[in-house]
């Protein structure tokens, strides 16, 4: 094997790696909030994990600052809500959960996830 | 300046008090003239100064209190939500103009076998150059501002993988066109590829140009029904009242009021205001015209009219109500004017419900979804592991040029995956369905009940109510032949149904008897006297005799009104002819009920007319004792018309169908038969139904279970059911305890709703199935897998192609769900 197709072949596995270590190997930042917390919705949320306690009505507001139509809406199939997200426009959703565990919530297309720890 | 109106929701209000607060709280806000909080909608509405007062002081005014406004919030949505649709939607066309233009150019220039008929100025490599450039770096910016944003988050999209695929095939040729020196040292011809880089851009934004139009028709029922809602509402309310606020309001928000309109009771103390729908109170009187939109729930105090309710309920044919009747929100009154009282404002209407409950379905999840959202969160970073890869494996095994080979190649991997089909493939046909559902009077709660209903193989009908009106109707009046009777011999004809008077006769007496029982057979009676017109007496020493039937004194005669026990504890025989009439309506699924008559100047009369019909001149048996039979009175619930072809149709889905009933054996089976049902559970306890329900699911295998009932009696058993199916009643939608709720109280719409459960599954595994399909398709094909067998490859700006069309085709798909007539 030639010098260049070595190093490719070294680079590729490098950069397979990288990607699932990058993209799949992520750390979560849990913030936890008492009854009300903004998320940025900006290529993703942020905070992307909240936990909030069982049985209390807690206020999610999101402003949604990334024009791209993929994050124009949010849902929270669980809670049964689709919101649409007019930019720079605090979107307030109250929800109440009643059941401890994870919900996950996502863009319209499913593309961009959050998820909300009830405890 | 001239003073505006706000009107905004507010959240945490409880009581009363809490209007008095925030009514307080809004007037000493500086500019506030006017500040009305209703309990009821939730909302406040303001008058004031533009200049002076801003959301932000109004809603720091409310939080100083303790509550929500949400100004500037959710009450602008919709019309941002318009707004920026059509702002991308424009700017998406005029991007998608400018770099298919461009994309075309550079492609004619550089495409082998077309690119000699170009003017030469376009195979310039620099004018290539200059040509890509805006389409990479203007056109393509939303891709790169979607794309770090979330590399930031590590998480990746489709932007990401457009970025990467054409930012490769740019920078390439780019650098191709300033260095072609390098390139050609390591012997690689210096072709740029702008034409990729460019053509794709165009196409997959044109492709979610069409995808952006698509969706917008994907929410449209609910944008319909938010439509439905009336503006403004004609209240009756005292003119001392309100004429000052009212009239000093309706100057500032142009709303008339007609001081001189009487009132229903023509009392002028009263006054006609035209009044927006969101300060209509509980209790207001309003008066609707002929040609205009009920503004809110409520009762019809006076007047009568035909009603179009298909827009609410899905119910056709116009409605007539009157006096006493409940009139819908939103629903159009056809013919006449009336005046209603509002029974529900604000977000306690049937509309805003139903809106409530749609809004909440299409924000719900599929089961199905959950293997599409498990790939979703790998598939991108898999994509990219792949493209890299691919990019190596071609390098290192492929074809000279290989490094060409390898990233062309490595594009078409990262340009054709499309994770945005598999995402759109579920919710987009949910929502469609539950809208179509919706507009056809069938609520429907989520999107599991939808996807749980086209399983459904067993519907169990609850009877009374269901499948019946649940309102007992006389069905048949018979009197006795007296001289049939007495000879005894002749029992060829038994029972005559007796002239029209004599069935009159027994019907006034009997009502008149009953006008003093609260036995729910009494009310059927006392209605159908009522309905000919018939005079009742007085009764005099009424008595109910428990599980028997009642007595009494009426025109100075004794009678006796109830079922067989009563007829024998009175020692009255019951003849065999009249034996074999009763047993002949009980099987119909009647309930009948006897009356004696003690001998009498009225029974004589009775006799003697029903002697002059029969033209016997025996006397009849009975008169020679105290107490004698006079008539029958059957009453029976009856079946609804549309029950035997609901039956049908879900017969013809091979669909099992199960009666429930507490009525006897006889009754149900009657009623059973009369619809086309074979199974039946009569005699059961209200807590039995749960039982039954249970065993009838695990009858012969896992049977799915609809249970159909009336949303309230049958709760415990609609929540046991796999799906719970509630008849809507009145403005009550039963929504907490149903699955699915027919508005439209047709039954016909139980087939119609599992029949769009079943469509709408289809188009979700179709959906499915293409996406799915299409990446695991088309991934390999791009990687070149196909190559070593068919020397077979992807170009690029195929796959581009392929990709901008697969989610318009998803999408494109889900609507075509409309067309499906229900």
């Amino acid at each position: 094997m030639s010098i260049d197709k070595l190093l490719v072949a070294i680079f590729g596995a490098t950069g397979i790696f990288f990607t699932y270590w990058f993209f799949l190997m992520k750390k979560e930042n849990i913030v936890a909030v008492s009854d009300t917390v903004d998320i940025t919705v900006d290529g993703g949320y942020t905070p992307n994990t909240i936990s909030i306690p069982k049985g209390k009505k807690t206020r999610i507001n999101f402003v949604r600052k990334d024009p791209s139509s993929c994050l124009e809406e949010v849902v929270l199939p669980d809670f049964k809500i689709r919101k649409f997200l007019p930019l720079n426009q605090k979107v307030p959703i109250e929800i109440t959960p009643q059941k401890k565990g994870e919900y996950s919530y996502a863009c319209g297309m499913n593309m961009f996830h959050g998820k909300i720890i009830v405890n | 300046m001239s003073e505006v109106k706000k009107s905004f929701p507010i959240k945490g209000m409880h009581c009363a008090s809490c209007v008095r607060v925030l009514e307080r709280a809004l007037k000493k806000v500086d500019g506030v003239a006017e500040a009305i909080v209703n309990l009821a909608t939730e909302k406040a509405t303001v008058t004031c100064n533009p200049e002076k007062v801003t959301d932000k002081n109004l809603t720091s005014a409310i939080a100083n209190v303790g509550y929500t406004a949400l100004l500037a919030e959710e009450m602008r949505t919709e019309d941002e939500e318009k707004k920026e649709k059509q702002k991308e939607l424009q700017t998406l066309r005029n991007k998608v103009i400018v770099s298919l233009v461009l994309g075309g150019l550079i492609l004619w220039g550089s495409f082998p076998g077309i690119m000699n008929t170009a003017p030469a100025f376009l195979q310039n490599f620099w004018i290539q150059l200059l040509l890509a450039t805006p389409v990479q770096f203007w056109a393509g910016f939303e891709f790169y501002r979607a794309t770090i944003p979330a590399l930031k988050h590590r998480t990746a999209n489709m932007d990401t993988l457009v970025v990467i695929g054409t930012t490769v095939a740019y920078a390439y040729s780019a650098f191709v066109t300033i260095l072609p020196q390098i390139p050609k040292s390591i012997g690689i011809e210096p072709t740029p590829y702008f034409d990729v880089a460019t053509i794709i851009i165009g196409l997959i934004l044109l492709g979610r140009y069409f995808e952006a139009r698509a969706k917008a028709g994907t929410s449209e029922a609910i944008k319909k029904l938010i439509g439905l809602q009336a503006k403004t509402a004609r209240v009756l309310r005292l003119r001392s009242s309100v004429i000052a606020s009212t009239a000093k309001q309706s100057r500032v928000n142009g709303i008339a009021s007609s001081p001189a309109s009487p009132d229903p009771r023509n009392d002028n103390r009263y006054i006609e205001v035209d009044i927006p729908i969101d300060q209509v109170q509980i209790g207001d009187i309003i008066r609707v015209r002929p040609g205009e939109k009920i503004p809110v729930d409520g009762v019809i105090v006076e007047g009568e009219s035909s009603i179009d309710e298909s827009m609410v309920t899905g119910e056709s044919i116009p409605v007539d109500k009157t006096k006493g009747d409940t009139v819908i929100g939103a629903t159009f009154n056809k013919a006449g004017t009336f005046t209603y009282k509002a029974t529900k404002v604000g977000q306690k209407t049937m509309l805003a419900q139903i809106i409530k409950l749609v809004e909440e379905a299409q924000g719900s999840k599929a089961p199905i979804q959950r293997i599409a959202d498990l790939i979703s969160s790998y598939f991108v970073p898999i994509v990219i592991m792949l493209a890299i890869a691919t990019f190596a494996v071609w390098y290192i095994l492929g074809p000279q040029p290989a490094f060409l080979f390898a990233m062309l190649n490595t594009v078409a991997v990262l340009i054709i995956a499309c994770p945005c089909a598999m995402g759109l493939a579920t919710p987009t046909a949910i929502m469609v369905g539950t809208g179509k559902g919706a507009e056809h009077g069938v609520l429907i709660k989520d999107a599991e009940s939808l996807e749980i209903a086209h399983k459904v193989n067993t519907v169990i009908f609850d009877k009374t109510g269901t499948l019946t009106k649940g309102k007992p109707e006389v069905t048949d009046i018979i009197t006795i032949n007296f001289s049939v009777i007495a000879s005894e011999a002749k029992q060829s004809h038994g029972i005559a149904t007796g002239s029209s008077n004599s069935r009159n006769d027994i019907l006034r007496l009997a009502a008149s008897l009953e006008k003093g029982s609260e036995h729910s057979l009494a009310e059927a009676i006392v209605k159908k006297a009522e309905e000919k017109k018939l005079v009742l007496s007085k009764v005099e020493r009424f008595k109910a005799v428990p599980g028997h039937g009642v007595e009494g004194v009426v025109d100075a005669k004794r009678l006796v009104f109830g079922n067989k026990r009563l007829m024998g504890k009175e020692g009255i025989e019951i003849l065999k002819q009249v034996q074999d009439d009763i047993n002949k309506l009980e099987s119909g699924g009647k309930t009948v009920m006897m009356l004696a008559v003690e001998s009498h100047p009225e029974f004589t009369r009775l006799a003697s007319r029903a002697k002059r019909v029969s033209g016997s001149r025996e006397i009849p048996k009975q008169v020679r004792k105290d107490i004698q039979l006079v008539g029958l009175i059957a009453v029976a619930d009856t079946v609804k018309e549309s029950a035997k072809e609901a039956i049908e149709q879900l017969n013809n889905l091979a669909i099992e169908t199960v009666m429930i009933t507490g009525d006897n054996q006889r009754t149900a089976n009657a009623i059973a038969k009369k619809v086309g049902i074979k199974r039946v559970y009569a005699e059961v306890l209200p807590q039995e139904k749960e039982k039954i329900l249970k065993q009838v699911q695990y009858d012969k295998g896992r049977k799915i279970v609809a249970m159909v009932g009336d949303g309230i009696n049958d709760a415990p058993a609609l929540a046991v059911a796999d799906i719970g199916i509630a008849m809507g009643t009145g403005t009550d939608v039963a929504i907490e305890a149903a699955d699915i709720t027919l508005i439209n109280k047709d039954l016909r719409s139980v087939a119609q709703a599992i029949n769009l459960s079943k469509k709408t599954m289809r188009t979700i595994k179709l959906n499915l199935f293409w996406a799915f399909g299409y990446n695991v398709i088309l991934i390999p094909v791009a990687m070149g897998v196909l190559y070593p067998f068919f020397g077979l490859l992807l170009n690029p700006i195929f796959a581009s192609i392929a990709m901008a069309t697969s989610s318009v085709s998803v999408v494109s798909n889900s609507l075509l769900l409309k067309r499906y007539k229900i």
